[in-house]
């Protein structure tokens, strides 16, 4: 398939993901108290971020970001 | 088509399930033993468990035309005690010789702790020692990353098997690439909630290409939790509408499988074409 096609066939999944994640945070910010000092909500609008870059590969970068570090001396930590 | 799917947990599941996937054109399955749902207190629970998968599953397997194939281990999230791990090991070898065995599996890490780190070793060990393939789990969600690094630096300590005989579960976007550059089998689960959905998973084939294909399989994982069992014929639905060939996607779900698996002696596919012939 080409961009196009690909477009067309998932065009009104990602419109309905995107108003997904909209209302989540909508929700979030109606209710009771505050998130905005949470790390989770940070890591959220970080991921956000990224879906809004030229990266040919997103997936990728937000996968690391929701990532636990790694250390190559684990061992001997 | 027909299809092996090689990472479901049928003992979570119902017989109509068998039924479903014998419609759907699955063949065969293999079953690595994982966590029930809640730990066990003894040694016992195991080899109750042990016979399960050996003895009970293959017969209601085989009464929907599956062959049914087992891997054998505590699991990751168990091999937190280390001293109910050891005994577990013990009695391992007690069924390394049944005839649905292929090798030691779902071994692996949860949290990426110390103890499941020394009880994958040993689980290593014994691998090596009885000449068994091995299956593994990687952590979900946060752990994946860090956990699936830290498997890839433990199993670089065994020189003596081959990396062919390993299959590494559960990658991702993020970790199937240092699991195929290292020389290891990558699997990718599909799942509806923790793991890969069918489209990115055809995403991640279509990146590695004809040749790091070659040492892809694709499973549903299916178990107790929120999860498809038919979540592989899902995945070939989709290859198909993006314009895959019938070889490649037969490629995937049927002939890599088949040829991880052949490495295990008691790995013996009938011939699902002409099974039933004279």
């Amino acid at each position: 398939m080409n961009a196009e096609e690909i477009l067309d066939r998932e065009y009104l999944q990602i419109r309905a993901s995107i108003l997904d994640i909209a209302a989540a945070l909508d929700r979030q910010d109606r209710a009771d108290g505050s998130v905005e000092d949470n790390r989770r909500r940070e890591l959220l609008q970080r991921g956000i971020a990224i879906l809004a870059t030229d990266s040919a590969d997103r997936v990728a970068q937000v996968q690391l970001l929701f990532s636990r570090e790694y250390d190559p001396n684990w061992r001997e930590v | 088509m027909y299809y092996i799917d090689p990472h479901i947990h049928m003992v979570s599941r119902t017989t109509d399930d068998y039924e479903t996937l014998a419609k759907m054109g699955c063949v065969a399955i293999s079953e690595p033993a994982f966590w029930a749902g809640f730990d066990r207190g003894s040694v016992d629970g195991f080899r109750d468990y042990f016979h399960q998968l050996t003895e009970v599953e293959p017969k209601r397997a085989a009464a929907y035309g599956i062959q049914h194939f087992t891997w054998l281990c505590i699991n990751a999230k168990e091999a937190e005690n280390v001293s109910l791990s050891r005994d577990v090991l013990k009695i391992i070898p007690e069924f390394l010789d049944c005839p649905n065995v292929l090798g030691i599996g779902e071994i692996g890490l949860n949290k990426n702790t110390p103890n499941e780190a020394t009880i994958f070793q040993e689980h290593m060990q014994l691998a090596v020692e009885h000449d068994q393939q091995v299956l593994i789990h990687t952590p979900h969600l946060e752990d994946k990353y860090q956990g699936t690094r830290m498997i890839l630096d433990m199993l670089a300590d065994h020189t003596s098997m081959e990396r062919t005989r390993i299959l590494v579960d559960h990658v991702e976007e993020h970790t199937v690439r240092h699991v195929l550059d290292a020389g290891y089998w990558a699997g990718i689960t599909l799942y509806p909630v923790s793991k890969c959905t069918p489209a990115r998973a055809v995403d991640i084939i279509e990146r590695a290409g004809k040749e790091g294909s070659r040492r892809l399989c694709v499973n549903s994982a299916g178990d107790w939790g929120p999860s498809k069992p038919t979540a592989v014929p899902d995945l070939i639905l989709e290859m198909r509408r993006r314009g895959h060939s019938e070889s490649f996607i037969r490629k995937i779900v049927f002939d890599n499988p088949r040829t991880f698996f052949r490495q295990s002696k008691h790995f013996d596919l009938l011939d699902p074409a002409t099974r039933n012939e004279g």
